[in-house]
C-alpha cells in the first residue's frame, strides 16, 4: 500500500500480524463509528478500509470480467439465416456517438484529477490537524479550494453525458434489445455509472460528515477510499469505452 | 527461542484507547439483538436463519419423497395449503419442479453457504485470530440484513402468481429466460433471480469483510501459519466467493434482462406453444457457463468450511497434532485453485468440443490430488490416538467418512464417457448429496456440538448427540448409497413420477426404502432441535474451555464478552494445534501460552 499513499504523516505500523513490534492494543471494530476525538488508530483505519476497497474492486473487477467473457462468446455466435439457410450473424455494429462519449470521456478524466486534489487537499489538512489543536498555535485559516464540490459536479455531468449518449443511441435506432452488441453497450456503461454513481454518493456522505463536524480525520478515509475508487472507475471507463469499440 | 511479550495491561495506556477504540456494549433491545454490529450476535442470526431454512428445505424434500414413492396418493393438508401446485392434494409435476428448485437453491445458497461461512465464521473467525471484531461491523450487518431480504424474496417466490420456478437450482436457459415456458416462470423467476442477485451482493460484502479481517486484523504472533485450519478455510472460502458471486451477479442480471426487456443473451429462436418468441441468437451455454463458473467454485464455498472444522477438531479430540499442517493449507489453496478450471464438467451432457471435455475432465481428476492430501492427513491424525470420542468429534468422522464416499463417484462423473449415460440420472444427486450436502452438513453438526458450549455458556446432551449422530450417519447412507444404484439403473432425475415408466418398476421397493430412510433421518434431526434448544437454556455449565483445546476462543471467557477478549488482546506464541507435544507440561499447549524453548 505504501505506492497508494503519498501522506505527510507517517503512522506506526502496529497491527501486521505477527510481525509488528508493538502488541496491538486495538483489535479493531470501528468502521468509522468512533468519534472519539484523539484516537490514535485513524492511520490503522485508513490501511484498513484501503485494503478493504482494494479487495472490493476485485469483485468489481469480475462482473466486468464475466461481461466481458459473454461479450466476446456472444460476438462470436452464429445464426442461421432463415433465408439463405447459410450461417449470418445477429450483431450489428452500434453506431457509436463517438463525440459525445470522447466528451465524457475527458470530463471523468478531468474529475479524477480534481478527486487526487481534493484527496491531497484532506491529507494535508488531516495531518496539520493535532498541530492546530495545540494552543497558542495560528497556522492561518487555509480556505481550501472546494475540490470535491467539484469532483461532484463532474461527476454528475459525466451521468449526464452519459445519458445523452443512450438518448443519441435511441435516435440512431440502437435500443436495448435491438442486437446483441447494443444490448452490451447498455449493459456495459449502466454498469460503470451505476458503480460512479456509487461513487457520488460517498463524496456527498463526506460532505454531509463536513458538516456534521465529525473529526477531519475520519472524513479523511472516506474521501481517501473514494478517490482511489473514483480513479479505479475511470480507468474502468477507458476499458469500457476501448471494449465497445473494438469490439463493436 | 522467541521472546517472551508480556499481555499488555489492560489498564496501561488504556485510557487513550478505552474513549475510542471500542464501540462499547449496546445497551438498547435492538442495538444489542436485532441491528447488531457484534460479529457474534450477526453469527447468531446467520445460524438462526440457516436452521429455519434447513427445515424448509427438509420438508420439501420429504413433500418430493413423498411424490415419487406414491405419486396418485392425495395428501388433503397439502391440497389446502397449495390449492393451486396440488389441486385436491395431488402434486402437480410443476408443483414437484418448484420443489426441486426451492429445495436446492435454499440449501445451497441459504444453508450451506450461510451457515458454514457466515455463520460460524462470523462468530468464531475474530476470536480465533485474536480480534475484537470482524473489519468492517456495520458492513457485517448490512451484509446479514441484505441476505435476510434476499431470503423474504426466495420464499415469496411461493406464493407469487404461478408459484415457485422450475428451473432448478441453476436456472438453466433458456426454461429461465422466457416468461411463458411454465407457471412458475412468471413472477415466480423474477423474484427467484432476483433474490440470488441481492443475495450475491450480501455474499461479497462478507467475503471483503472476512478477507480484510484476517489479513489485517490478526494480533500479535498469530502468523498465517499459526492460523487454525478453521480460519484458513474460512479465508479461501472467502476468496472464492469474492471471485465468483460477481460473476454470477452479472449472468443474473443479463438473465433478467432477457426475460424483461427483450434481450437475447441467452434465448436462441424459439416457439413456445406455437408462437414464435421475439428472441434470436442467444446461447444456453454462455447461461451455463456463467452460472458453473460461479457454481463450481459455491460447492467448494459450502465444503471447505466443513474442512476447517473437520480438521480442527480430529486434531482436538484425538489429542494429537493436525497430521501435515502445511500440506493442509496448500491442499485447501489448491482445492481452490483448482475449482476455477474445472465448471466444464457440469456441461459435458450439453455439447461441447471433445478437446474441452478432456481438459476439463483432466483438471476435476486433478481435484483428487488435495483432497487425497486432505483425506491422508485425517487419516494420519487419527492414527494411533487415544480418541476421545465425544459428539463433535463423531460428526467430524463422519464429514471424513462422507467426504471419501461421496467423492470416490467423483472421477466416474469426470470422466465424459461416463458422465453422460449418468448424468441425467439419480447417480449425480447421489454423488453431489453425499459430498457436498450431507458432508457439510455433518461439518455444521459438528461445529455446533463443539461452539455451543463456548457460545451459550451451556454443554450439550452426550446422550442424545451420539442418538443422533448414528440415526443420521446411518440414515444418509441408507438414503443416498441406494441412489447411486438407481442411477446406475438408468433412473432419471428431475422427474416428478416414475412408476408408469415399465423399466423403472422394479426400482419402487429400492424407492419405498429410501423415503422410508428420509422420514426416519428427517425425523432424527426433531432431536437435534431439542437437544439444541434445551441444552442452550437449561443445559449443564460449560467452563472455559470444556474440550481443551489450544485455539483462542478458548482462552477468553464462556460466552465471550463484547469485545471478545475484555480488552486483554492476546498473544499468540505457539501454533493451533499443539497436544502431546513431548517436554510440555500438559497434554496440550494454549496457542496463547508463554513461548518455551520446546516450542521451537
Amino acid at each position: 500500500m505504501g505506492i497508494l499513499s503519498p501522506t505527510l504523516t507517517r503512522y506506526p505500523s502496529t497491527l501486521r500480524g505477527g510481525e509488528g513490534n508493538v502488541p496491538p492494543v486495538n483489535g479493531g471494530g470501528d468502521d468509522g463509528h468512533n468519534s472519539g476525538g484523539g484516537s490514535p488508530n485513524y492511520g490503522e483505519r485508513l490501511r484498513r478500509a484501503r485494503l478493504g476497497l482494494a479487495i472490493g474492486l476485485i469483485a468489481v473487477t469480475m462482473m466486468f470480467v464475466a461481461c466481458t467473457s459473454a461479450l466476446i462468446m456472444r460476438k462470436g455466435l452464429p445464426i442461421l439465416d432463415p433465408e439463405t439457410s447459410r450461417s449470418a450473424t445477429d450483431w450489428l455494429p452500434v453506431n457509436l456517438p463517438m463525440t459525445l462519449l470522447l466528451v465524457n470521456t475527458t470530463i471523468l478524466l478531468i474529475s479524477s484529477v480534481t478527486m487526487e486534489f481534493a484527496r491531497r487537499a484532506i491529507t494535508r489538512q488531516a495531518a496539520l490537524a493535532p498541530v492546530k489543536s495545540i494552543p497558542g498555535i495560528s497556522l492561518g485559516d487555509e480556505k481550501s479550494f472546494p475540490w470535491l464540490g467539484l469532483t461532484v459536479a463532474l461527476g454528475l455531468s459525466f451521468l449526464f453525458g452519459q445519458w445523452m449518449a443512450w438518448q443519441e443511441l435511441a435516435a440512431r435506432g440502437f435500443f436495448v434489445a435491438t442486437s446483441p452488441s447494443s444490448s452490451f453497450v447498455y449493459v456495459l456503461t449502466a454498469g460503470h455509472a451505476l458503480h460512479l454513481f456509487g461513487g457520488v454518493l460517498a463524496l456527498l456522505y463526506a460532505g454531509v460528515t463536513a458538516l456534521a463536524r465529525r473529526p477531519i480525520e475520519s472524513r479523511r478515509i472516506v474521501v481517501d477510499v473514494t478517490a482511489w475508487y473514483w480513479h479505479f472507475m475511470a480507468l474502468l471507463w477507458i476499458y469500457i469505452f476501448a471494449l465497445l469499440v473494438v469490439a463493436r | 527461542m522467541a521472546e517472551e511479550v508480556p499481555v499488555p495491561d489492560p489498564h496501561d495506556h488504556a485510557e487513550p484507547h478505552a474513549a475510542a477504540h471500542h464501540h462499547g456494549p449496546p445497551t438498547s433491545f435492538i442495538r444489542k439483538y436485532i441491528f447488531s454490529i457484534d460479529h457474534k450476535v450477526i453469527g447468531i442470526q446467520y445460524l438462526l436463519l440457516a436452521l429455519f431454512s434447513v427445515f424448509v428445505g427438509l420438508i420439501m424434500s420429504v413433500l418430493m419423497r413423498m411424490n415419487l414413492t406414491w405419486p396418485d396418493h392425495k395428501w388433503p393438508l397439502l391440497g389446502s395449503i397449495f390449492t393451486l401446485g396440488a389441486p385436491g392434494g395431488q402434486m402437480s409435476p410443476e408443483f414437484y419442479l418448484s420443489l426441486v428448485t426451492m429445495h436446492g437453491t435454499i440449501m445451497v445458497f441459504f444453508v450451506l453457504t450461510t451457515a458454514p461461512q457466515s455463520g460460524f465464521g462470523n462468530y468464531f473467525l475474530p476470536i480465533q485470530i485474536g480480534a475484537a471484531d470482524m473489519a468492517f461491523p456495520v458492513l457485517n450487518m448490512l451484509s446479514f440484513w441484505t441476505t435476510l431480504l434476499a431470503y423474504i424474496i426466495m420464499l415469496a417466490a411461493f406464493f407469487a402468481n404461478g408459484g415457485a420456478p422450475l428451473h432448478g437450482w441453476t436456472g438453466y436457459a433458456p426454461l429461465s429466460a422466457l416468461t411463458n415456458s411454465g407457471p412458475g416462470e412468471q413472477l415466480g423467476a423474477d423474484l427467484w433471480i432476483t433474490s440470488i442477485a441481492i443475495f450475491c451482493l450480501a455474499s461479497l460484502m462478507g467475503a471483503l469483510n472476512f478477507i480484510t479481517t484476517i489479513l489485517d486484523l490478526r494480533c500479535k504472533g498469530m502468523k498465517l501459519m499459526r492460523m487454525p485450519l478453521t480460519c484458513w478455510s474460512w479465508f479461501i472460502t472467502a476468496i472464492l466467493g469474492l471471485l465468483a458471486f460477481g460473476v454470477l451477479l452479472s449472468g443474473g442480471i443479463l438473465l433478467l434482462l432477457d426475460r424483461n426487456l427483450g434481450t437475447s443473451f441467452y434465448v436462441p429462436l424459439v416457439v413456445v406453444n406455437g408462437q414464435v418468441m421475439g428472441h434470436k441468437g442467444g446461447s444456453p451455454l454462455l447461461w451455463q457457463h456463467l452460472f458453473w463458473f460461479f457454481g463450481h467454485p459455491e460447492v467448494y464455498i459450502a465444503i471447505l468450511p466443513g474442512m476447517g472444522v473437520a480438521s480442527q477438531l480430529l486434531s482436538t479430540f484425538a489429542r494429537k497434532p493436525i497430521f501435515g499442517y502445511r500440506a493442509m493449507v496448500y491442499a485447501i489453496m489448491g482445492i481452490g485453485l483448482l475449482g476455477f478450471m474445472v465448471w466444464g464438467h457440469h456441461m459435458f451432457m450439453s455439447g461441447m468440443s471433445p478437446y474441452s471435455a478432456f481438459a476439463f475432465s483432466l483438471m476435476t481428476m486433478a481435484i483428487g490430488v488435495p483432497s487425497a492430501i486432505k483425506t491422508f492427513n485425517w487419516l494420519g491424525t487419527l492414527w494411533g490416538a487415544r480418541i476421545r470420542f465425544y459428539t463433535p468429534m463423531l460428526f467430524a468422522i463422519g464429514f471424513v467418512s462422507l467426504f471419501v464416499s461421496g467423492g470416490l463417484s467423483g472421477p466416474f462423473l469426470a470422466q465424459p464417457t461416463l458422465d453422460i449415460p449418468l448424468h441425467d440420472t439419480a447417480f449425480v444427486p447421489a454423488h453431489f448429496h453425499l459430498i457436498m450436502g450431507v458432508a457439510a452438513i455433518f461439518g455444521i453438526f459438528a461445529a455446533t456440538y463443539y461452539w455451543v458450549p463456548k457460545m451459550f455458556g451451556r454443554m450439550m446432551n452426550e446422550r442424545l448427540g451420539q442418538v443422533h449422530f448414528f440415526l443420521t450417519l446411518i440414515g444418509t447412507y441408507a438414503i443416498f448409497m441406494p441412489m447411486h444404484y438407481l442411477g446406475m439403473a438408468g433412473q432419471p432425475r428431475r422427474y416428478s413420477q416414475f412408476t408408469e415408466v415399465h423399466y423403472l418398476g422394479p426400482l419402487l421397493p429400492l424407492n419405498k426404502f429410501i423415503t422410508y430412510a428420509a422420514f426416519i433421518t428427517v425425523g432424527a434431526q426433531l432431536i437435534f432441535l431439542f437437544n439444541l434448544l434445551w441444552s442452550i437454556f437449561k443445559g449443564p455449565k460449560a467452563s472455559d474451555n470444556p474440550w481443551e483445546a489450544t485455539t483462542l476462543e478458548w482462552t477468553t471467557a464462556t460466552p465471550p464478552p463484547h469485545d471478545n477478549f475484555n480488552g486483554r488482546i492476546p498473544v499468540v506464541n505457539h501454533g493451533p494445534y499443539e497436544y502431546s507435544v513431548p517436554g510440555a507440561p500438559g497434554d496440550f499447549t494454549m496457542q496463547t501460552d508463554p513461548a518455551t524453548a520446546a516450542a521451537h
